[in-house]
């Protein structure tokens, strides 16, 4: 990135002269007299600026995105290229300063692009992701059978070879922990947001929105240990063995509960945003029937606000799903299929994290099976996605 | 058919007073809102409270069903009385308060539910229908009474917010109904309307006469003049002058209300 300086220099030079250029520019093609322009001073400078900076710049992120495969070209030539770009834009703006001539409609257009670009980048990137996972999720399956893969209910994987890769258990340990999760997480999150919106008296309302969201911003390895030394031994002690369920401290129930709490800010603090957004007039007219306020909450502010609720239980159920550090610390390593909430299991990203630490070369299935286990999380989450996509569009109940 | 109008409106001064306003102050915070206003609203009347935006016309309308109650700032002083007994004594429950005086308000605010559901929402809450016949009843009945029932009733499924603005407005009214309040309180009814619809709110307000005691809240004096019988001109807070709507419109006895009627202030 080294070669990156001069370029760089380069464009902020030009771009600050050509500022001052246009602008000036601009005022002697008039005359002195502004009102012969049709584009103000400003609207030629700013259609310079963004002319002399935008194509290098996005020729830059475009060099880095495939960085390899220009490095073969040679950088100087690269920045050559980027300088070029960069002087066309500057020369071409500053000599197309005319009485008649639209900056005003070429900056816009400048901007537009810009705001496209940077969209694109982030839609790529996401392809990209995808297509990553995808071949090595098919190296792995030419090297193992896919039926083992989903169907198989053993997973114990061997680094000396022929070992047993079964998502079930995985899958079960994930969907168990996350089920549990949000048995927790909901309720109490849903409950909070409309005590928040439609209770607490505003000083209340302004102590207690940013208190639960503390609790979004803590890491979760602290909520991990929070598992590991609190709610898992008293867990254990006081549920489990008593009730002769297991003497493990580590437990599905251990991080469901801790990972309920690390959901609650993000389902409380979503849908306190919906239900504010559901119009008074909703609320005044249920008052004026005669509905007290718990009726007027359940039947006419929660089925308006419901789409959006139902998009902050989704995503909240998402974040349960791709959780680590809390199941590692809380629920263990060990795969294992078992309705017991108070056993020891684990989910498929614990073991994504497990495959690939260590000495690893990304040839054998042992390593491999992390992709394919991250390409069915992510479809799982995208699944869930589009379902909430589904559920907001079919059931929104408009109330302009 | 003139004299006929007078008849029916000298008939109805005569009748009994439905709410009796005694000495009532609003104040928002350190707002003196409404200034001491007292005020008889006569049963199967219509009665009209005018006057220029900010007078507290609609901040008193809101006082006769407590619907200020649920804003925090709102103080209210003086006595409210509903059949004899105050609306504002801590005996007394809000809720049932406003079952018993309707509301519809200036924006219509139809449920974002069925047309069925949304007529059906009070009836339900106070449990006026022993089954679904009975319910079914009643939401015709008030569909019907709303002048709406022709138009909806092969859709009584389809969304509520679906409506044109005037069938949505028809359709709160039909709601308020359908709780069978004794008063119905409406606040501009007619301000979010185009004039076809204003028309046939207005018609369906004569009739409601009939059934209930009316007080409508309106900008427009020429509404005034044509629904309701007695008219009542507030303003700065204060109840200037209270009289048969006639009177208010031909003679009025405060310089004040000649002026806004003349179109002089306001």
């Amino acid at each position: 990135m080294q070669s990156l300086t001069l370029p760089l220099l380069v464009i902020l030079g030009l771009t600050i002269t050509g500022y001052f250029l246009a602008k000036t520019r601009a005022l002697q093609v008039a005359g002195g007299d502004i009102r012969k322009l049709v584009s103000l001073p400003k609207q030629h400078a700013l259609n310079t600026v963004l002319a002399t900076a935008i194509p290098p710049l996005a020729a830059i992120v475009l060099f880095s995105l495939y960085r390899r495969l220009a490095e073969a070209e040679g950088s100087w030539l690269f920045t050559l290229v980027v300088i070029a770009l960069a002087v066309t834009g500057f020369a071409l703006s500053l000599i197309g300063i005319k009485t008649e001539s639209r900056a005003r409609t070429f900056a816009e257009r400048w901007i537009m692009g810009l705001l496209i670009f940077a969209s694109t980048i982030a839609i790529m990137t996401t392809v990209g992701i995808v297509f990553s996972m995808l071949f090595e999720t098919f190296n792995f399956f030419e090297q193992y059978d896919w039926r083992d893969f989903f169907f198989s209910a053993n997973w114990s994987p061997n680094f000396r070879g022929n070992s047993d890769l079964g998502i079930l258990p995985l899958l079960w340990g994930t969907l168990y922990i996350s089920f549990i999760a949000l048995t927790f997480a909901v309720p109490i999150g849903l409950f909070a947001a409309i005590y928040l919106s439609e209770y607490a008296s505003s000083r209340m309302r302004s102590v207690a929105k940013p208190a639960i969201e503390i609790l979004a911003g803590i890491p979760t390895i602290v909520y991990g240990l929070f598992a590991l030394v609190t709610v898992g031994p008293f867990l254990r002690d006081y549920f489990a063995s008593p009730m002769g369920l297991g003497q493990s401290a580590s437990s599905v129930m251990t991080a469901g509960l801790v990972m309920g709490i690390m959901l609650i800010p993000f389902v409380s603090s979503l849908s306190d945003d919906i239900i504010n957004a559901v119009p008074q007039a909703m609320r005044d007219g249920s008052f004026g029937l005669g509905a007290t306020k718990s009726e007027t909450i359940r039947q006419v502010v929660i089925p308006a606000a419901l789409p959006g609720i139902v998009g902050a239980i989704l995503l909240a159920a998402s974040r349960a799903i791709g959780e680590t550090m809390i199941v590692v610390l809380g629920a263990g390593a060990a795969a294992r299929l078992s309705l017991n909430p108070f056993e020891a299991m684990t989910t498929v990203t614990v073991k994504i994290v497990s495959q690939l630490t260590g000495d690893t070369d990304f040839a054998s299935p042992e390593t491999l099976v992390a992709f394919a286990l991250g390409l069915t999380l992510f479809v799982i989450t995208l699944g869930l996605n589009v379902f909430a996509l589904f559920i907001v569009r079919k059931y929104r109940e408009q109330y302009e | 058919m003139e004299d006929m109008i007078q008849m029916d409106r000298t008939m109805s001064t005569q009748q009994d007073i439905k709410i009796e306003a005694k000495g009532v102050q609003v104040y928002y915070a350190d707002n003196h809102a409404i200034k001491d206003v007292d005020v008889n609203i006569a049963d199967k009347t219509v009665t009209a409270f005018i006057g220029p935006s900010g007078c507290g016309k609609s901040t008193f309308l809101r006082c006769l069903n407590r619907m200020n109650d649920t804003i925090d700032i709102c103080r209210v002083e003086g006595k409210i009385l509903l059949d004899g007994e105050d609306i504002y004594d801590p005996k007394v429950d809000p809720v049932q308060l406003r079952a018993k005086v309707g509301m519809v308000f200036q924006k219509p605010n139809p449920f974002p539910k069925s047309i069925y559901d949304n007529v059906a929402y009070g009836p339900k809450i106070h449990g006026l229908a022993r089954n679904k016949a009975d319910l079914d009843e009643i939401v015709e009945q008030s569909l019907r009474k709303a002048a709406l029932w022709n138009e909806v009733k092969d859709r009584l499924n389809a969304p509520g917010t679906g409506m044109s603005g005037g069938q949505q407005q028809r359709l709160c009214i039909a709601r308020a109904i359908a709780t069978a309040p004794e008063v119905l309180l409406m606040d501009e009814p007619c301000s979010a309307l185009d004039p076809i619809a204003t028309a046939q709110v207005e018609e369906l307000i004569d009739e409601l006469r009939q059934s209930f005691s009316v007080v409508i809240v309106t900008h427009s004096m020429q509404q005034a003049a044509r629904v309701s019988q007695k008219t009542a001109f507030f303003h700065l807070g204060n109840l200037v002058e209270f009289d048969d709507t006639d009177k208010i419109f031909t003679n009025p006895q405060d310089p004040r209300t000649e002026s806004y009627i003349s179109g002089r202030i306001g």
